[in-house]
């Protein structure tokens, strides 16, 4: 024993003769071995992203290590094994699903459905033309109203959405970011028509323009514009919204769009800088907007993997913010993120097998320190989930909460030879990809330089090659398979009923409203957006509360900032 | 020398996931075809427009925004318009295989769907391709 505090800063202890003999007697059995052939053996050395791995994790892969400087205690710099001091002990995880679909009378059944079953918070998807700033009647909306989203054109359906719903008691995450400004002036202004001041409501909206232009592509307006309305957010929310996160800085998407673990980490952690850098050249102390900025991250099925990437997420974020930013609230330093599972990793095949892959990376995010989690629905990959697998993945939350005894002890892989040496080559590799996005000059011109979108490309072309050849397996997909099961589950269908209903009321909407005060608050809104020294939120609250619509406001905006192309390659 | 056949990959709507539809260019292209990718946010007509332009015998598009039902058929709707019927039309997506047959009836050539090996896909679009090449020339 006393050999262990030969290096008592250090993780890995000083081997003893006996576990030198017992390593060598290990490595000798290597040469008699048979590794495993067939399907998936491909790919025993590398994780699901290309990280190479090794058979076994020792002392020797820690030994690097310092107690104090890397892992440190939960609740304490660098947060390496969670934020809280006792995380779920003292507070289990928000338990949030996303939905939206329809019309807002629609989901609005659907959330006091939700809200009955135990969820705690709630999650609003927004259909395709809500995002990109169309209102259900234009002509770019054929097709898509109530589809992938619930369709919101105006303050109308957004009191609606929340009919009957205490807003001041609930939190509520809103994943919309071109237009996300405009969602937010629409949730402020539902919540005062109740009575319910803006400075007690919670939640979340998404925000990240950047990982837009990166990922998702629903974008309106040019970069450079555009990052100056997110100052002006996170300047109203430090204000007005003390409770309220301005961005949820998000690397779901960048990894839905076929990215790696690492490209994932690390191109949300350099648009997190990308803000922190946007508050302060705007002249904001970074510890008066920083805490207010939280993460969202996605959970794969390279279970390990999963668990180091939020690991490493944390530790770069405190160490980024502390040392290079300066912050001196510690809430600054705290990496704070909610998580999905993946999307991508769903099948249409044998969709039941669904259940299991979600259960996996739903206790991945957990192990990880999550704060928050959507599971996915097993039939997401078909089309929007019917009530009976929302349930199903809300009651797997449940089962990992208060049956698996997962969440009794804090960070309990921590200090695992494997968990610890691969959370460290993460954030290594990370450091690497800041370094090269430095080189371009920084984010923006990074994606201005098409890199991440072609780093995303090139990996899920790899990814999609190592299926092809079988070197990765996907149950039910290239292995295993059983092709006369498909659709055969319920499925949920938005019918053509939903965008004449919607475009109809938008154009009713119109006619009943005061088109003067519509005309003098957009007017205003325009001058607003010109001139840098104002504010924009303001202005689009007053613009909301005329009853403007989405598509009228985004257009008002457009005609000063414009709208961004892109440069399109594969 | 015969010129290579020559296929549009197309992003159509408000839709922006384009990974599988950079994925599928990718294999077209390692196969040996010429592929011109449209980007995102391409009308039906634009889209044949750029077929016609590009002397392309096929057409790929890419929906998983589910207005498939709405947006496929414009794109047939196009083609009959242009009197280019001959392009091979083809598309893929999250798609319902009761969605996925009805548009098969409505002029659609097939529908790929989510974990459909490449090597089919690619298969697929030689041979269909190849056959409107020696009809058209």
């Amino acid at each position: 024993m006393a050999k262990m505090i030969d290096r008592p800063s250090g993780l890995g202890a000083q081997p003893t003769a006996e576990f030198e003999q017992q390593r060598e007697r290990w490595e000798s059995a290597g040469a008699f071995r048979k590794p495993r052939k067939g399907p998936g053996s491909g790919a025993l050395d590398r994780t699901i992203s290309d990280l190479p791995l090794k058979a076994l994790y020792g002392p020797e892969d820690v030994a690097h290590l310092d107690l104090a400087r890397d892992l440190g205690y939960p609740g304490q710099y660098p947060y390496s094994r969670g934020i809280h001091p006792y995380m779920y002990r003292d507070r289990l995880w928000t338990m949030r699903q996303f939905a939206g679909f329809g019309n807002a009378r629609q989901t609005n059944e659907r959330y006091h459905f939700l809200l009955a079953q135990g969820q705690h918070g709630l999650s609003v998807a927004f259909d395709m033309p809500t995002l990109m700033g169309y209102d259900s009647d234009a002509p770019q909306a054929r097709g898509e109203v109530g589809k992938c989203g619930v369709a919101i054109d105006s303050l109308a359906d957004m009191e609606t959405l929340f009919d009957g719903i205490d807003m001041g008691d609930i939190t509520t995450s809103m994943t919309i970011n071109g237009p996300a400004c405009i969602a937010l002036a629409q949730y402020v202004a539902a919540a005062e028509k109740k009575g319910i001041p803006r400075k007690i409501l919670g939640g979340t909206v998404q925000a990240d323009i950047l990982k837009e232009y990166i990922a998702q592509k629903e974008w309106i307006f040019p970069p450079r514009p555009h990052m100056r309305i997110l100052a002006d957010m996170m300047r109203f929310c430090r204000d007005e919204m003390p409770r309220w996160n301005s961005i949820s800085v998000s690397g779901y998407h960048i990894r839905e769009a076929g990215s790696t673990a690492v490209q994932e980490l690390a191109f949300t952690l350099a648009d997190g800088f990308a803000y922190v850098e946007a508050g302060v050249n705007a002249g904001m102390d970074v510890d008066s907007f920083a805490p207010r900025l939280s993460f969202f991250f996605n959970a794969h099925i390279d279970f390990f993997e999963e668990i180091c990437k939020y690991r490493a997420a944390r530790r770069i974020w405190a160490r980024h913010l502390k040392e290079k930013y300066g912050a001196k609230d510690p809430r600054s330093w705290q990496l704070r993120f909610h998580t999905q599972t993946a999307g991508c990793s769903a099948t249409a095949q044998q969709p039941e097998n669904n259940i299991v892959r979600v259960a996996y990376e739903a206790l991945a995010a957990v192990l990880g320190g999550t704060q928050s989690l959507h599971t996915n629905s097993m039939d997401e990959v078909l089309a929007l989930p019917t009530e009976r697998s929302v349930e199903i993945a809300l009651r797997t939350q449940q089962v990992l909460a208060y049956e698996t005894n997962a969440t009794n002890v804090v960070d309990p892989l921590g200090g695992s030879y494997f968990v610890e040496a691969l959370t460290d080559e993460m954030e290594r590799q990370a450091e690497e990809y800041f370094a090269q996005i430095e080189e371009y000059g920084g984010v923006i011109e990074a994606i201005e330089a098409g890199f991440f979108q072609r780093e995303i490309a090139d990996a899920s072309y790899r990814y999609q090659r190592s299926l092809e050849t079988k070197d990765r397996i996907i149950v039910g997909v290239n292995a295993f398979e059983r092709p006369e099961d498909r659709g055969e589950i319920e499925l949920l269908k938005i019918g053509e009923e939903i965008e004449r209903g919607q475009a109809q009321s938008v154009a009713e909407l119109r006619n009943r409203r005061d088109a003067g005060t519509v005309g003098r608050t957009l007017e205003r809104l325009q001058r607003a957006c010109k001139d840098p020294a104002d504010n924009v939120m303001p202005h689009l609250i007053a613009s909301v509360n005329a009853y403007a619509t989405e598509g009228e406001i985004v257009q008002a905006m457009v005609e000063v900032y414009g709208r961004y192309t892109e440069r399109a390659a594969f | 020398m015969i010129r290579p056949l020559r296929v549009i990959v197309a992003k159509a709507g408000l839709d922006g996931h384009d990974r599988g539809a950079k994925v599928i260019a990718r294999a077209l292209r390692d196969a040996g075809m010429e592929v011109i990718y449209t980007g995102l946010f391409q009308t039906p007509e634009q889209i044949v427009q750029t077929a016609i332009q590009e002397d392309a015998d096929g057409i790929g598009l890419s929906i998983l925004s589910g207005a498939h039902m709405t947006l496929f058929p414009l794109v047939v709707e196009q083609l009959r318009a242009q009197g280019a019927e001959d392009i091979v039309f083809f598309g893929g997506g999250t798609i319902p295989p009761e969605d996925a047959e009805e548009l098969k009836r409505r002029g659609v050539r097939e529908i790929f769907t989510p974990g459909a090996p490449l090597s089919q896909i690619v298969e697929f679009v030689q041979r269909e391709c190849g056959k409107r090449r020696q009809l058209v020339g």
